[in-house]
């Protein structure tokens, strides 16, 4: 991914910024501008909320095949982590071994590395999880 | 609104066809349907063409006027247009041209769905297929496509009890179906030890739950139900054209073990071809991978929620189970040139309804159902079919 691409979310990924509907309470990750329940009724008042970083493995898969960015972590553990706040997002779990997670199991956010750009190129980091 | 029918039909070997360019194949099924249909170009009035990923496969863009060209059609100065929708690109061009025909805007048309997959190493083609995924927040953070699929097949086992051997099942069930089609890429039976062994991709699927990759094209020709006896003795009718949308994101969705769209586009084409899924006989699903075939068949109203895997396993969905699913192998053992597949798949219903299956046939089916899917469910084109 180019870096301007990458750079734009970088808040969101350093930060785990979402967005909550001031008519509904839903909270949505990634942050969006309209409510995906309540439509118009949400326009102007969608806030801003950080989440806490608790969440919970909802799904998960160990990757084997990987994509060229990727392929010096292989194996890596993927996963849908339900947060506290109810929305689920998609993250690397880390430091724990593969057999060790399961659904249910209970987890933090931590800033990592998540990949970088080409041989020696620019390092991205983001959220990874880890056992809580 | 018209009445429909596909009058034509052509398909090409799927596999890695390394003698043969993305233009060579793609026009090989189009002049075979047309043949089908005993066309000569100047009765065509527009193409449609289903294509993922030429750009990145080829990089070739602008296809759609590329094939029309190759075709003999440049003289004719026919529009011609190209379809996008990842994995079921070929399902929506089958549409596109349907609500043609059937708004008066067209008569003839001729629908293809073409992908050229083996030109780029496996690592790169695996990238491409996961460009489907939500880039800047799925694929990102290093899930890919088998990966999403994975999550779905641990997130099922979990909630409704389903197990790997009943997933694995159907690999087998569509290898064997596969083993009948002389157009399939795998024409072998396989058996469940050989999937459950097979290398891990991603956990706990491995490369016998994938489809694998393929070059291949296939296209169809449709035309106003009152113009079809022109051309054939034998007109299929499209009883219904359906197509939903969903969130991009698998983690978006409140419940990953059912595809929405799936369940939307049925409920619509179901109430507009006037008949319940019980009515179903044959359906070719979008098994890209082998959870993804066990969601469908729950989506389409086949089966309860959460009884697809011991329905597999049971026997039920191979030929002459309760409803044949997947006759011509499906994407798993027929290959998955991700734009012709939703093609493909009316072809093999075509087929079907009109007789001509061989060793496959599913004997006096009047309803033939498809469903083809884009990513991890965020669009899914349904089809039905009848005989006249
Ligand atoms: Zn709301």
């Amino acid at each position: 991914m180019t870096t301007a691409r990458f750079w734009r979310d970088n808040a969101t990924r350093y930060n785990l910024i979402a967005t909550k509907c001031g008519n509904c309470g839903k909270v949505t990750f990634p942050p969006r501008n309209v409510c995906p329940v309540c439509h118009r009724k949400s326009m102007g008042k969608m806030e801003k909320i950080h989440l806490s970083g608790h969440g919970e493995v909802y799904s998960f898969s160990v990757v084997y095949d990987a994509p060229l960015a990727f392929e010096m972590q292989k194996p890596y553990v993927i996963a849908i982590i339900k947060m506290a706040e109810g929305v689920m997002l998609t993250a690397q779990i880390i430091d724990c071994e593969c057999c060790e997670v399961a659904i249910g199991m209970k987890v933090k956010a931590t800033l990592r590395k998540i990949g970088e750009e080409g041989p020696g190129g620019v390092i991205h980091y983001g959220y990874k999880f880890v056992p809580a | 609104m018209r009445e429909v029918a596909i009058v034509g039909i052509g398909i090409t070997k799927f596999g890695e066809t390394w003698e043969m360019s993305f233009r060579e194949i793609g026009i090989q099924a189009g002049l075979m349907a047309m043949q089908d249909a005993k066309l000569t170009a100047e009765d065509i009035d527009a193409l449609y063409v289903g294509n993922m990923s030429a750009g990145r496969y080829i990089e070739q863009e602008h296809i759609a006027a590329l094939i029309a060209d190759y075709s003999g059609l440049a003289r004719d100065h026919i529009p011609a247009t190209r379809v996008e929708a990842a994995g079921a690109s070929g399902g929506l061009a089958v549409r596109q041209a349907y609500m043609a025909v059937a708004s008066g805007m067209h008569d003839i048309i001729v629908v293809g769905g073409a992908e050229k997959m083996t030109d780029v190493g496996d690592a790169a083609s695996n990238a491409i297929q996961s460009s489907a995924a939500d880039q800047q927040w799925e694929s990102v953070f290093g899930a890919t496509s088998p990966s999403l699929h994975a999550m779905i097949a641990r997130r099922h086992m979990f909630q409704y009890g389903t197990t790997r051997e009943q997933i694995a099942q159907v690999a087998v069930k569509n290898h064997r179906h596969g083993a009948l089609n002389p157009n399939a890429q795998f024409q072998k039976e396989i058996d469940l030890k050989t999937v459950l062994r097979s290398g891990m991709v991603a956990d706990p699927l491995g490369v016998f739950d994938c489809a694998p990759i393929s070059d291949g094209a296939a296209a169809v020709i449709l035309c106003p139900m009152d113009m079809a006896r022109k051309y054939t003795d034998a007109p299929i009718r499209i009883l219904a054209s359906a197509q939903a949308s969903d969130t991009l994101a698998l983690h978006s969705r409140s419940d990953i073990c059912t595809f929405e769209a799936t369940k939307f586009a049925a409920m619509n084409a179901y109430r507009q071809a006037g008949i319940a899924s019980k009515d179903v006989q044959i359906a070719e699903v979008h098994d890209d991978f082998t959870i993804s075939e066990i969601l469908a068949i729950e989506d389409l109203g086949f089966f309860e929620k959460g009884q697809g895997g011991k329905a597999t396993e049971d026997g039920q969905t191979a030929i002459g189970g309760s409803i044949a699913i997947n006759t011509s192998g499906g994407l798993k053992a027929r290959g998955d040139p991700l734009g012709a597949t939703g093609v493909a798949q009316i072809v093999e219903l075509v087929q079907q309804l009109r007789g001509q299956a061989g060793k496959r046939q599913v004997g006096g089916a009047k309803y033939a159902l498809a469903q083809n899917v884009g990513g991890t469910g965020a669009t899914a084109v349904v089809h039905i079919l009848g005989v006249q």
